[in-house]
């Protein structure tokens, strides 16, 4: 399944990266210690979190992330969603908890 | 035609064509499809057809009732409806209900272009496994489709083409290596991951595994991090980039580390509650940047400095050798 098939199901707002959603979709990572993330996730993850701030996209672009999904409608500043922008990241938002987030994901078969 | 020959070239005869071929049969209508749907019920009038058609600038809806697909009206029916005078008309009365001709979501756009020149219609309403109204395919979409898919598969054989299938082959001299220099800031966070992520895309432009520059990107950041972090005043990473082996320096002049046997506990960590909250400080740091490398070795005296030396030594599979499959078709 790709990031755009997800986004449609889940009923996500893209706040960048609407020309990355091809992209291929082979697991996903939830944790906001960005340490955990940069040991953990795998290249085509979903990186489920809370955090917001501009070092997320280096994280993300890192390790090639299919997307990251910030939960519960957090608002994400400028500076990162300019910085997502020119690094090609695609920033989705859920506005469900990340309990709930991730509940929908596995029954989609994530 | 000229970009046509290029595309052969860069892939080879038979894998582009093979691409292609697998482009057409493979590609659902889903990927294909219109979803942001319009649509009407079959009791609108004639009417609000035309407004909807003009405001959209499109040439026909479906028409749903019950929560069912049970029509489709046209600019056609339009213009019937106008030569009768009878645009207060229920849509019902003038649209096409009886053998519709629809798509499905997972059937692949060959099979839907098929149904196009069979019946020659200019749309199709799309059904899912559940018979529900989904979207809607004209052949324009496909045509577009089949259009970006192209431009995406020349963009792929310009990146194979442009990135060595060897590392360091794009170089050659009795003793390559290659240094690379980032001054990185104390507290800059924004800027956090930079080096790294230059590091990165340097070690891929000359020919490095996505596994190799992976782990590197990795222990690069963390110590990118810690610098910006745990610094007085900043400092240096340092990236030697040899055929055989990839050394990465990030040094500083102070504070020091007291117990650097301490500090590389998983989960010991000495970050402030700020630098917490946004996700650092985790006190895994050093266990990361271990685990991604050879060999790592730091050096620390409160007071002068640290200096964290991480060596990765390139394996064969991770300079791309042995790899056969890549060497193809270049």
């Amino acid at each position: 399944m790709n990031v755009g098939e997800i986004v449609e199901h889940l009923g996500l707002q893209v706040l960048t990266g609407t020309d990355h959603l091809d992209g291929e979709v082979s697991g996903g990572y939830v944790a906001d210690l960005l340490s955990c993330v940069m040991a953990g996730a795998e290249a085509g993850d979903l990186w489920i979190t809370l955090q917001t701030h501009a070092n997320i996209v280096a994280v993300a672009s890192l390790l090639n992330v299919a997307a990251i999904v910030v939960a519960e409608s957090a608002p994400v500043p400028e500076s990162t969603l300019t910085k997502a922008a020119e690094q090609g990241v695609v920033i989705l938002s859920s506005s469900q908890p990340v309990y709930e987030t991730v509940s929908r994901l596995a029954a989609l078969g994530v | 035609m000229k970009r046509q020959i290029a595309l052969l070239g860069l892939m080879g005869r038979g894998g582009a064509l093979s691409k292609i071929h697998e482009l057409i049969r493979e590609l659902p209508v889903s990927r294909v499809m219109t979803t942001a749907l319009l649509t009407l019920p079959p009791d609108a009038t004639m009417m609000q057809l035309k407004e909807l058609l003009r405001e959209h600038h499109i040439s026909g809806v479906p028409v749903v009732g019950g929560g069912r697909l049970v029509g489709v009206v046209s600019i056609e029916d339009l213009i019937h409806a106008l030569e009768v005078q009878r645009l207060d008309a229920p849509i019902r009365e003038f649209m096409t209900s009886e053998g519709l001709v629809t798509a499905h979501a997972q059937e692949p756009v060959m099979e839907a272009l098929r149904r196009f020149e069979q019946m020659g219609i200019g749309r199709m309403p799309v059904l899912d496994a559940r018979q529900k109204l989904v979207g809607i395919i004209t052949r324009g979409d496909i045509t577009l489709a089949l259009l970006r898919a192209l431009q995406e598969l020349y963009t792929e054989a310009e990146t194979i083409q442009d990135r060595p299938q060897h590392f360091f082959d794009a170089l050659e001299s009795e003793n390559t290596s290659l240094q690379l220099r980032y001054r990185i800031e104390k507290g800059d966070f924004a800027l956090g991951g930079d080096a790294s992520g230059k590091i990165k895309r340097a070690l891929l432009r000359i020919g490095a595994s996505p596994q190799l520059a992976r782990r590197v990107a990795i222990a690069t950041y963390e110590a990118e991090m810690n610098l910006i972090i745990h610094s007085d005043d900043g400092g240096l990473v340092l990236a030697d980039i040899q055929p055989t082996t990839i050394t990465v320096v990030a040094q500083d002049s102070g504070p020091g580390i007291a117990d650097v046997e301490l500090a590389k506990q998983p989960g010991y960590s000495t970050a402030t509650p700020e630098v917490r909250e946004m996700g650092f400080g985790a006190g895994m740091g050093l266990t990361n940047i271990e685990r991604c490398t050879d060999k790592m070795s730091i050096w620390s005296a409160v007071g002068v400095g640290t200096r964290l030396q991480m060596t990765f030594l390139v394996s064969p599979e991770e300079s791309g050798e042995g790899d056969e499959e890549t060497g193809q078709g270049a």
